[in-house]
């Protein structure tokens, strides 16, 4: 670990010859914020180049990544501060999604799909943005109640719970015929999520789990991570704060997990199974599992290296003849892209650093965060 | 009386399958601290090594029509040879990587089995008919038709678990392993080979795999990328419940799970009968709490410090 860090600082160190020195109240605010300042004005450039000269298909692909990053930060939250690997996460996104299904769809398609709802939902409709925020309380409320029973186990225990509670909640709304369709299509979420408001949610998310990661409830979750005995001999509560770490980062991915249902305006359970588990955990294993900067960095690269092997699929003309990349290979490529990371660079891509103030004037105050992260 | 047999034996060969499926897995969690998400892509691959890889829609014979002795040998050698490459190229460069790693890494590798089933033989469910008089001979009990399969089921697992029993106790090779599940560190340092006891473990780790994918096979009759996955998650949360790490463990909690499966599909009332799989996995949470170290404790389930 330390070693990592210090290469992590050499390789950092600036080599600008004009840069600038933090100084006067602004440039000091953002150098503090910088990890997400830096990830915002990143994702604001994507969005704008893709909604200016990219095709619709391209632009559907981009709200879809988006939602992948929102939920790739969600699953920082927990498995970046708290240690705690997590395959239970896309769970808490089949809850928020159809969560939001039981409030924005039209009173008409709920009582013919979803009869089983009481009657005061059956009969109103909610606001989008109430129903995204609601939709990520309730998926909070369950992770309360779940994580109540699952913190207290420990290292390897706790991810084979995790794991048995997407099982649980997977097999649960499979058969839940009333209130999720169960195994047929729910259909008829009015279509809202566009990439400006994915945009504006990604960076909330990424703000906000940067100043959990940095307030004394993350540090104390992070304590427990690196060290749980000393980290409770020096009075962190530690089931606590990772109950805490769980919860927030379930009500995250549930608002994630809402906003999908509203950009596709339709819900199968089996799209919230292993393999959009393994994706997600993919992007954050990549990137690097304890660093905003990771989880971000992870889901953009995924998501881009993903657009271009599906391209690749499609095929393309080399001397009059049509090469193609047969199916499934793109989630092959993932997949050992993500067994190569593993073996030769276990951190991620990141080294799990955060990206911090590139510029001059600041080596002390980067040393000092470097050892906070 | 008819209709509780006919319950019982099809706990017990669902038990079964779960055990056989499960001591694949705790075979490589004792050695090697690995849970391997992967052995439910082995045991489809074990399948999917009857047929000619190709495209199309059609299942084209190919292991499938040799002399049933030669069949079981050449699935068995192929899964094996799979399992090896699998430890050889991802699960040697992670050995020292922690538990959690080493989950991931089975993960991915899990993942790009599938996939790769996808690219080569597509991902269309092909219909494959092996053995099916198997299931078709049935014997009269008390006015009630028992088949042979599940019978025979029930019969490979009890043989397959005496000769594994033989091979642990009474062949050095089995010592070995039996001491590298209990210390691996200690066992390294009386001269047990790591390479060698973990290499082993993935053969008959392999082995196993393609003996149930058979018996799979010829219960269902059908050939998907993803049919071993159910097995794998049920086969995993019995390694939970019985105590990770311990065989007998692996061996009754895959017949818990079979036993409790097939009674509370028997026995809840129809209208939460669909939620039988929320409860079974329910279970799992509830083995942790209560019992973290499964009915079966080892030590190897310890954390090592």
């Amino acid at each position: 670990m330390v070693s990592t860090t210090e290469a992590g600082r050499d390789r950092k160190r600036p080599s600008f010859k004009y840069s600038i020195e933090a100084k006067g109240p602004i440039l000091l605010t953002v150098r503090a914020w910088w990890p997400p300042v830096l990830w915002s004005i990143v994702l604001l450039l994507i969005v704008v180049i893709v909604m200016g000269a990219g095709s619709l298909t391209m632009q559907k692909t981009l709200i879809d990544a988006l939602i992948k990053l929102m939920v790739v930060v969600g699953l920082y939250v927990f498995i970046g501060n708290s240690g705690i690997l997590s395959f239970g996460h896309i769970g808490f996104m089949m809850i928020g999604a159809y969560a939001a299904a039981w409030q924005t769809c039209c009173p008409k398609t709920k009582k013919l799909f979803i009869p089983g709802l009481p009657d005061y939902m059956l009969t109103h409709q909610f606001p989008f943005i109430v129903s995204v925020v609601v939709s990520g309380l309730l998926a909070a409320f369950i992770a309360l109640i779940a994580g109540s029973v699952l913190m207290r186990l420990s290292g390897i225990a706790a991810s084979i719970g995790t794991f048995a509670f997407l099982m649980v909640m997977y097999s649960f709304y499979l058969r839940w015929d009333p209130w999720t369709r169960g195994a047929s299509t729910m259909t008829g979420l009015p279509v809202h999520t566009d990439s400006w408001v994915m945009l504006a949610f990604c960076v909330i998310v990424m703000f906000g789990a940067f100043v959990y990661a940095r307030s004394r409830y993350g540090l104390s979750a992070k304590a427990s991570r690196d060290d749980e005995v000393a980290s409770k001999a020096a009075g962190v509560n530690v089931v606590g704060q990772r109950l805490l770490s769980f919860v927030v980062s379930a009500f995250i991915v549930g608002m994630a997990g809402a906003l999908f249902g509203h950009f596709l305006g339709i819900l199968t359970v089996d799209s919230f199974g292993l393999p959009l588990t393994f994706i997600t955990l993919a992007m954050l294993v990549v990137g690097g599992m304890q660093s905003l900067s990771g989880a971000v960095l992870g889901a953009i690269v995924i998501s881009t290296l993903f657009e271009a092997l599906r391209q690749l699929e499609v095929g393309f003309d080399v001397g009059g003849t049509l090469v193609a990349l047969p199916g499934g290979g793109r989630e092959v490529g993932i997949g050992i892209l993500m067994l190569v990371i593993l073996i030769f660079r276990r951190n991620g891509l990141t080294a799990n650093q955060e990206i911090y103030w590139p510029f001059r004037g600041d080596a002390m105050a980067k040393t000092a965060m470097t050892r906070r992260s | 009386m008819g209709y509780f047999i006919q319950v019982i034996i099809d706990a017990l060969s669902l038990g079964s399958l779960y055990a056989l499926a499960a001591l694949g897995i705790g075979l490589l969690f004792g050695v090697l601290r690995l849970i391997n998400f992967a052995h439910g892509d082995f045991i489809t691959l074990g399948a999917y090594a009857l047929i000619v890889p190709a495209y199309g829609p059609n299942a084209i014979r190919f292991v499938a029509d040799f002399h049933p002795v030669l069949l079981v040998i050449c699935t068995i050698l192929i899964v094996v040879a799979i399992a090896l490459i699998s430890e050889f190229l991802v699960f040697r460069p992670l050995r020292y990587a922690s538990a959690a790693t080493l989950m991931v890494g089975s993960f991915a590798l899990s993942y790009v089995i599938q996939n790769l089933i996808i690219m080569i033989y597509s991902g269309r469910p092909k219909s494959l008919d092996l053995w099916s008089v198997l299931t078709e001979i049935k014997f009269d009990v008390s006015g009630v038709d028992i088949a042979l399969l599940p019978l025979l089921i029930i019969a490979v697992t009890l043989i397959l678990m005496a000769l594994l029993v033989l091979f642990l106790k009474r062949t050095p090779w089995g010592v070995q392993m039996r001491a590298a599940a209990e210390d691996f560190k200690m066992a390294r340092m009386l001269g047990v080979r790591a390479n060698f006891v973990i290499s082993l473990a993935f053969v008959l780790s392999g082995a196993l795999a393609a003996v149930v994918s058979l018996l799979f096979e010829v219960q269902t009759g059908i050939l998907t990328f993803r049919m071993g996955t159910p097995l794998m998650v049920f086969a995993f949360i019995a390694t939970v419940i019985g105590g990770m790490g311990s065989l007998v463990g692996s061996v009754v909690g895959g017949m818990a799970v079979g036993v409790v499966s097939s009674i509370l599909q028997a026995g809840l009332p129809p209208e939460v009968r669909g939620y039988r799989d929320v409860f079974v996995f329910g279970l799992v949470i509830l083995v942790l709490l209560l019992r973290p170290q499964g009915i079966v404790l080892s030590r190897a389930a310890r954390e090592r410090v």
